[in-house]
């Protein structure tokens, strides 16, 4: 498996070896954790997770800040 | 046989002699792309697609040199500039389009595409496997292979369609014999291209009323499933697109648990990618759109599908969808 750089200091998610859309219920979930404006960070290594994390988070209003798989940021807008 | 190729030739325009049968649509896509890319070969062996073309075309584009896939917008129409200037490009063998997206129905500007490409002089696949019968194409116009599949329009699945204009560079990409004029080896399956073609005749006698119907039901269902269901995401064009094709995904919900749930509750619908149902890999057509891949369901209606049954389908799938959720933890 692909080395991961742990410098990601906020709320992260390991979600790798997980199928969608699990990994899009967990960070649904979790999101709630941090504030508005915060970062998430999700490691999810299922080829649908790229596509499916960019349409959640035009559906629920979120913003795709970095995504580069299996390393995906999501900033919390509301 | 000729009656057979009359009636494929008078619904795309073509002449008799134009028509071959294959043994699937796929096969159709594979032939008109190779067999356009080796009659141009000294140009080049760029082929040009869309992002969200079959597999079946993006793999033949792929094994013909090198292969540009121009991107499409959130509802699925590609991008006539970019097309156009990729058409352009130096070396260009062909370039392909579909009439409409197999999978959310969107109906692409073949015809504009068609136009420029036979001013650039550059071939132009366009595939029809899932418009034919279904839209008109007798003035679809500056094609130089089209193809189709019997299994899209109530057909055997067996047969395939390939439309290659007599002024086209085609050449076969294959061994050939004396049959269909060596365009397609191999004796010819009558009964099962006779029995395409009796569903084909159908489409075109008495299509239209059905279309118009089937177009209504879609839009049915369409805003019933918005209003009834959170969290769904329905893909492609509300308006231009074929009239029996709906696509929607559902958030925090497994496709394949979906389609189970459905089919318990008497509905038999797809999911995940319509050309390649085995595979694990996101729907690349949904993926191309920025749609939700996951829990995805493709409706398909038939010719006698009634609103009734469209009724009955937005009542059962709310609580279905709410379950799921239920069961995942996902709300």
């Amino acid at each position: 498996m692909k080395e991961i750089e742990t410098s990601f200091d906020g709320l992260s998610l390991d979600c790798r070896g997980m199928k969608c859309p699990r990994p899009i219920i967990e960070v649904a979930r979790r999101i709630q954790e941090i504030g508005v404006g915060s970062l998430l960070e999700l490691l999810a290594d299922d080829p649908a997770a790229g596509p499916d994390l960019a349409a959640w988070c035009r559906m629920r209003g979120q913003t795709l800040v970095g995504s580069d798989a299996p390393r995906f940021i999501v900033r919390r807008e509301s | 046989m000729d009656g057979a190729r009359e009636v494929v030739a008078s619904a795309v325009g073509a002449r008799p002699d134009e028509v071959i049968f294959t043994a699937s649509g796929v096969h159709a896509n594979q032939a008109a792309v190779a067999g356009l890319a080796l009659g141009r070969r000294r140009v080049g062996s760029r082929i040009v697609t869309t992002a969200i073309d079959h597999s079946s075309v993006l793999a033949a584009a792929a094994a013909a040199g090198s292969h540009e896939a121009v991107q499409v917008d959130h509802e699925g129409h590609v991008d006539l500039d970019r097309w156009t200037a990729s058409v352009r490009t130096a070396g260009t063998a062909a370039a392909c389009i579909q009439v409409a997206n197999h999978e959310v129905g969107t109906l692409q500007p073949y015809a504009e595409a068609a136009e420029l490409c036979q001013r650039q002089e550059v071939p132009m696949v366009l595939d029809a496997t899932a418009a034919l019968g279904r839209i008109d194409l007798r003035e679809a116009g500056g094609w130089s292979t089209l193809t189709g599949w019997a299994g899209a329009f109530g057909g055997p699945a067996s047969v395939g369609i390939l439309v290659i204009k007599k002024n086209a560079r085609w050449r076969a990409p294959y061994q050939i014999d004396d049959y269909q004029g060596g365009r397609w080896p191999g004796m010819p399956d009558v009964p099962a291209i006779h029995a395409a073609v009796v569903a084909l005749d159908c489409w075109l006698r008495s299509g239209r009323i059905v279309g118009e119907r089937q177009h209504d039901l879609i839009d049915q269902l369409r805003m019933g499933i918005v209003q009834r269901v959170p969290d769904v995401d329905v893909a492609g064009d509300p308006l231009r697109r074929v009239p029996h094709l709906l696509t929607f995904s559902a958030l925090y919900v497994d496709g394949e648990t979906l389609t189970l749930e459905l089919d318990k509750a008497g509905f038999a619908v797809a999911s995940g990618s319509a050309c390649s149902a085995s595979s694990e890999l996101p729907s690349h057509v949904l993926a191309a759109m920025g749609a939700l891949t996951h829990g995805n369901v493709r409706i398909g209606l038939t010719w006698t599908t009634s609103a009734a049954e469209i009724d009955q389908f937005l009542t059962v799938l709310p609580p279905i969808v709410a379950g799921i959720r239920a069961t995942v933890g996902a709300s």
